[in-house]
């Protein structure tokens, strides 16, 4: 397998950058990651994963759809699309990489999103498999094997070496473009890394998990739980899950009148926030018991009722370790759950 | 590129009526005339001035009529407030046509059909009224039921008088909450009127209006025979999208704007009651 040494990694990361814009994960404060446009010099972390997902690369905070000019009676859009660059994202765990997956079947499916499709295009995904997975991760639940983490490249950490192996032809392009600084290298100590990794995740605490409650023809009978109000009792709604959840992709349209034409913009929603769903004749989801029980059915019930099956969820753990009232969807999975 | 649904196309308001105190009814064409995209009778379109908001109103023109659309719109909140201060000749954005639509071609054709609506929620029913009207060949017997609040506020008054009581295959019903100078017609709400009526339970029914009118409208028609399987009725819930991605219109696993906004009363009986 092809790899390059961990003192060379720098090297490697100032040859991609050369040619595409490169993201990676740098440590803010210990152990606090965030990804960060590569600059020369930069350490990637060794934080297990960053404390945003990696889904701003692809479906950004912010994001502007189109301007108009009002002049009287007359209107005209500008349709300010272009042509996104190539660009390369290093270091996604598995999690983030299955949730690319589950965004696409939102934003790919007819009618097309564009604006999601042309960053799709043109990102390359490569990942890094986990070795040391924390208290919080439980994306096994979901068939993630962490040590296989798939993306365009995945990329495999033996204590000495990175090995690299494509997964896609855009994958294949990427190793070919930097095998100059990659050789032929024994990879036969990742077997036990893997084997390692894989028995702490069978150790961690939320490893039997299951999703065998779970699933769209579970509907109307996890709707009306009667566990729901005291879930529910102590969320105040501040929508930091939705903000850190690598699957959350509820957005809102919303237009800024520059002072110099309008701009019409996308950016993220959530349907913890109490206008989320508000009209002039009402709101469908009143309480906040209505719109956490939204949360959660959407992610177990009704994205696998239209999704073949598949969940809402990858497991990363991050609303876990963020929420500010230690609610969860693990919680909620094991309060609903068959006994 | 290819063109995004999120990036709306212009129309210009070549017409505005007044049709109650609070509802216009506006007509609208591409820049260049005719229509600026083509529906069936039920999908909706998100019309937007920029910097003030966007909304989805049902299309309530027939997609029969070839030279323009139009939209009935009640003023009730910061975008429909700007609409009803328009001016013929504004130009204004359109994006659709979005959701389902009545079946009017499939499951409705050949039947006896009842419509009832309840105010402006005449608007979406009066695109598929048209629609069969156009094709009256097509289907049996039809029935309209109308009621609002007052004679004033029976929306398409002028067009419901005109043109669908003077028509001879077409028993129009029409009646207001309260006596009112001016009215002869019948007097009293909506659900009350059609069990009076006592319709043949052989009727598909297509039902529209206040929340309340539909719930009891409904009630009243199972207690005449009617099963959840016969009636039809659109829904509205917010929506940012149109295109089931923006994630707030959903009941259950549906989403109004692509699943429906169309749905019979055995496909929301399988839904959560959260709208």
């Amino acid at each position: 397998m092809l790899k390059i040494s961990a003192s060379n990694l720098n090297a490697l990361f100032d040859r991609i950058a050369e040619k595409q814009t490169l993201y990676i994960p740098v440590d803010r404060e210990p152990n606090v990651s965030e990804y960060k446009k590569y600059e020369s010099g930069m350490t990637m972390s060794k934080a297990l994963n960053t404390v945003r997902s990696a889904k701003d690369f692809f479906f950004p905070q912010t994001e502007n759809l189109a301007e108009f000019k009002m002049n009287g009676k007359t209107i005209e859009v500008k349709d300010i699309r272009k042509e996104n660059e190539d660009f390369v994202v290093f270091g996604v765990r598995a999690c983030d990489a299955r949730s690319f997956g589950i965004l696409d079947k939102v934003f790919l499916s007819e009618p097309v999103d564009s604006f999601y499709k042309n960053r799709r295009d043109h990102g390359t995904i490569v990942t890094m498999a986990c070795t040391r997975p924390a208290e919080t991760c439980f994306c096994t639940t979901f068939g993630i094997d962490p040590t296989v983490p798939g993306g365009d490249v995945s990329v495999f950490f033996d204590g000495e070496n990175y090995f690299f192996l494509d997964n896609t032809p855009k994958g294949e392009a990427f190793v070919a473009s930097v095998s100059d600084m990659l050789e032929d290298g024994d990879a036969s100590k990742l077997a036990e890394v893997q084997e390692n990794a894989r028995n702490i995740m069978k150790k961690l605490p939320l490893a039997g998990l299951s999703t065998d409650s779970f699933g769209g023809e579970r509907l109307m009978e996890h709707f009306n739980s009667d566990k729901w109000a005291e879930l529910s009792e102590s969320c105040f709604g501040c929508g930091t899950c939705t903000f850190v959840c690598p699957t959350c992709q509820c957005y809102d349209i919303r237009d800024f009148d520059t002072g110099n034409g309008i701009k019409r913009f996308r950016c993220w929603d959530s349907c913890m926030y109490s206008d989320f769903t508000k009209m002039a004749h009402g709101n469908s989801r009143n309480s906040q018991l209505e719109r956490f029980r939204q949360r959660f059915m959407h992610k177990l019930v009704y994205f696998p009722a239209n999704n073949d099956g598949e969940f809402g969820c990858v497991g990363c753990g991050r609303c876990l370790s963020k929420c500010p009232i230690s609610m969860n969807i693990v919680k909620v999975m094991k309060a609903l759950e068959d006994k | 590129m290819n063109n995004d649904t999120l990036i709306p196309l212009i129309g210009v308001v070549t017409d505005i009526r007044q049709d109650t105190p609070d509802v216009k009814t506006f007509r609208v064409n591409a820049l260049d005339g005719g229509k600026v995209f083509e529906h069936m009778p039920g999908q909706c379109a998100m019309l937007s001035i920029p910097g003030v908001g966007e909304g989805m109103f049902s299309i309530t023109s027939s997609p029969t009529n070839k030279e323009f659309m139009e939209f009935s719109i009640k003023k009730c909140g910061c975008l429909t407030t700007w609409l009803h201060a328009m001016d013929v000749g504004q130009q204004i954005t359109i994006r659709g046509p979005y959701g389902n639509y009545f079946p009017v071609d499939t499951e409705l054709k050949g039947k006896d059909l009842l419509f009832v609506a309840g105010g402006i929620g005449l608007a979406p029913l009066r695109s598929v009224i048209n629609y069969v009207r156009d094709k009256r060949a097509d289907y049996g017997d039809v029935q309209i039921v109308y009621g609002s609040r007052s004679k004033d506020d029976l929306v398409d008054y002028k067009e419901i008088i005109d043109e669908w009581t003077a028509d001879p295959n077409i028993e129009v019903n029409l009646t207001i909450d309260n006596p009112q100078e001016g009215w002869d017609g019948h007097v009293g709400f909506v659900p009350n009127y059609v069990k009076e009526l006592n319709p043949s339970t052989n009727k598909t029914v297509l039902v529209c209006g206040p929340p309340i009118m539909i719930k009891f409208t409904l009630a009243g028609l199972k207690e005449l025979g009617f099963t959840d399987t016969q009636v039809y009725t659109t829904m509205e819930l917010r929506m940012k999208c149109g295109v089931g991605k923006c994630g707030r219109c959903n009941i259950g696993d549906k989403y109004v704007c692509k699943d429906g906004p169309v749905f019979r009363f055995d496909q929301l009986d399988a839904l959560p009651d959260e709208y």
